[in-house]
């Protein structure tokens, strides 16, 4: 078990340093000038000016040495300040924001993390729950029904899935409303009187004691739930549905119903555990894929997280801002890989044995 | 009393092994291959997967045919004017209208194009994008998935061949590429190119394939290192013959057929990724015939979705049948390539 953890640990660097290698190659693509949005927050006014900053700091320089500054930053030699340097928390300036990376990334954020946190729970329980049904009715109507559902549910793209639902429920019912806050609320929440605990909007609300503004808020965020976790019922039913077909059949399954264990014990108390295994990896990725999916989500239902920050940054060209992004959020999902990873050996133990 | 018949084991052979005849394309792809074509063709979900898959080939082959092509690109929308507001069905198309197809005259009964579908945001004609758009989908997509395909063979046959350092060097490189989620990467690196290349399809199709290959390439890593084992392998080598030739003419052919099958399924995914992305406004110009883009125009018209239904329905429905059909068929080869069901058909 210490040997795979400490295994697994050592490759954690190795992808740090890829992931930071492959963004520098993505940012080399520019050109210098570009690239100076990495130290500076405004752009030169004076044109002239530019092949002295570019010299300054040393974006004529071999790469390696443009990657190193990029880590650590460019010391000024006269009065020993930093500037950039991604290791000390600078990710450059965004263009179109006018701002610090950083700055923005701690703005956007937090969205992100809390349509993520409450799309975990209806996203795993809803698709096992498909899975066991379809598997303990084996082929019958439920199960016929989940498989229809599991191939149609594939085919729906997250952002077709998204406008559907802002068509039907939103344009037509006026049920739910894309964003993140009814206005009201928006003036509300960036008051004085608020108290920002977590930045997390469903929480702080709830810690104001706003009850009105936590439903408001989960009112918002009910179709962005439901296109995120909907892609991934599809592919939970059809892992536990297998899974748990195949524990059935077991032989340890059939003494338990031959001593005349009720079958809802069989099922849930005998069956269920030992399916569930090859879910857990699942649900592990499923909530990293969660990230990947808010891109599209975010951006159909203009929530403003970082996913439709992101999205921003690419069609207005802001590639500093966009990379910026891209590593913090690539820098989540190695902690998060390794976390599932981790959890996942004391899970099954055939993983830390191999 | 009759006499008995004798059904020991070697009649049964005789029965079922000798009479059988083996034909030309079971002897080419190999019992356990064939079987599995054989049960492709019985599956009704692969039926009308094909069936789906089929109709889009027609209408990619005909679509000159079912909607003449209208100014110098043909991939280029026909404009019915620059209003911004949507177009209901059947409004008469008065500026830029194609030539009249054969067929439309009996199937409409009208003399003059009206838009089929209505016309989106722009005056964009919504069924010449859908028709036109199909095209687009299978040269996309057909394109990214032989090059994902190709590079991901040669990349993880020489990680699987050589093994040892080089092969972990080679997989870190894979690891770290598949850490960004694939729309992410995607559309950064589509994002940083377009301005380099110019707008076209180009640059999604180029972020599409740099950040897709890595798949194959764990996939044929692994077909190979089971391969690799074998006695051939072993007396190829005794024999003398060069590295790179037992990897292509010895291992490759004997463990690339899943990999294989793994990338025709793949073009229903690379569509949707591939209209993901011109969803989100990165790559083709305003106006291409492209499903991800006939949808990106609905964008700005969220509030008003219940008037303007059919500028989403219309390339939704599209988008999700041709999608539908490559995961019908992947559905049934998932139960004919499960092992438990070798030998039953």
């Amino acid at each position: 078990m210490v040997n795979y953890i400490i295994r697994r640990l050592l490759l954690v660097p190795v992808l740090l340093f890829g992931v930071t290698v492959l963004i520098f190659v993505m940012i080399s693509f520019l050109q210098p000038v570009e690239r100076l949005a990495l130290y500076m927050r405004d752009f030169p006014k004076n044109e002239k000016a530019i092949p002295a900053l570019i010299t300054k700091y040393d974006l004529d320089k071999p790469i390696y040495v443009q990657y190193w500054n990029w880590l650590v930053g460019k010391v000024d030699k006269s009065n020993g300040e930093r500037t950039g340097g991604i290791l000390f928390g600078n990710f450059g300036y965004s263009r179109s924001a006018s701002q610090p990376v950083v700055e923005l990334i701690q703005r956007r954020f937090p969205a992100t993390l809390d349509l993520t946190l409450w799309a975990v729970a209806p996203e795993i329980l809803v698709g096992i729950w498909l899975g066991v049904q379809a598997a303990v009715h084996h082929n019958g109507f439920i199960d016929q029904a989940a498989r229809v559902f599991s191939i149609v549910g594939t085919s729906f793209p997250t952002f077709v899935i998204g406008l559907l639902l802002l068509m039907i429920f939103y344009a037509k019912l006026q049920w739910f409303a894309p964003g993140r806050l009814s206005d009201d609320f928006t003036r509300i929440y960036e008051g004085a009187t608020f108290n920002h605990y977590t930045s997390l909007l469903t929480i702080d609300s709830l810690l104001n004691a706003r009850f009105d503004m936590f439903l408001d808020a989960i009112r918002h965020m009910v179709l962005p739930i439901l296109t995120l976790s909907y892609i991934s019922w599809a592919t939970f039913l059809r892992v536990t549905r297998g899974s748990m077909l195949e524990t059935l059949r077991m032989e340890y399954v059939t003494t338990a119903r031959a001593k005349g264990l009720p079958e809802r014990d069989v099922i849930h108390k005998h069956a269920k555990p030992n399916a569930m295994l090859p879910v857990v990896t699942l649900a592990g990725f499923s909530v990293v894929g969660l990230l990947g999916g808010a891109v599209i989500t975010e951006t159909v239902f203009n929530y403003p997280g970082i996913g439709s920050a992101s999205v921003r940054a690419a069609t207005s060209l802001d590639v500093i801002a966009m990379l910026g992004f891209a590593l913090f959020i690539g820098l989540i999902l190695i902690v998060a890989v390794l976390v599932i990873d981790i959890l996942y050996a004391f899970v099954d133990p055939r993983v830390r044995l191999s | 009393m009759a006499q008995s018949v004798p059904t020991g084991d070697n009649a049964l052979l005789n029965d079922t092994v000798s009479d059988r005849k083996i034909g030309w394309l079971e002897r080419f792809l190999g019992p356990e291959n064939y079987r599995i074509l054989v049960g492709m063709m019985k599956t009704p979900a692969s039926i009308a997967g094909f069936t789906l898959v089929l109709f889009f080939v027609l209408i990619a082959i005909f679509a000159n045919q079912i909607i003449p092509s209208v100014g110098r690109d043909a991939y280029s929308i026909p404009r019915d004017g620059f209003k911004s507001e949507p177009q209901p069905m059947g409004t008469t198309w008065t500026r830029n209208a194609p030539k009249i197809p054969f067929w439309y005259k009996a199937v409409t009964g009208k003399d003059k194009w009206t838009h089929i579908f209505g016309t989106s945001e722009g005056q964009y004609d919504i069924f010449y994008g859908l028709i036109w758009g199909t095209r687009t989908a299978f040269y996309a997509s057909i394109l990214v998935t032989l090059s994902t395909l190709i590079i991901g063979v040669i990349y993880g046959s020489i990680a699987a061949y050589y093994g040892g350092i080089v092969d972990m060097i080679m997989m870190r490189v894979v690891d770290v590429l598949s850490i960004l989620p694939g729309v992410l990467a995607a559309l950064i690196l589509a994002a940083i190119i377009t301005p380099l290349i110019g707008k076209s399809t180009l640059p999604v199709m180029i972020a599409l394939i740099a950040f897709g290959w890595m798949g194959y390439s764990r996939f044929i890593r692994a077909d190979i290192l089971s391969v690799r084992e074998r006695d051939y392998v072993l007396a190829a080598r005794v024999v003398g013959v060069k590295d790179s030739r037992i990897l292509f003419n010895h291992i490759l052919p004997n463990a690339i057929f899943p990999t294989l099958i793994l990338a025709s399924l793949a073009i229903g995914d690379v569509v949707l990724s591939f209209a993901a992305l011109s969803f989100l406004g990165v790559g083709v110009e305003i106006g291409y015939a492209d499903w991800g883009q006939l949808l990106s125009f609905a964008r700005n018209w969220i509030t008003s979705l219940n008037t303007y239904w059919y500028i989403i329905v219309w390339p939704g429905v599209t988008l999700v049948l041709f999608v539908m059909g490559w995961n019908l068929i992947g559905d049934a080869l998932r139960d004919v390539l499960d092992p438990r069901m070798r030998g039953k058909t």
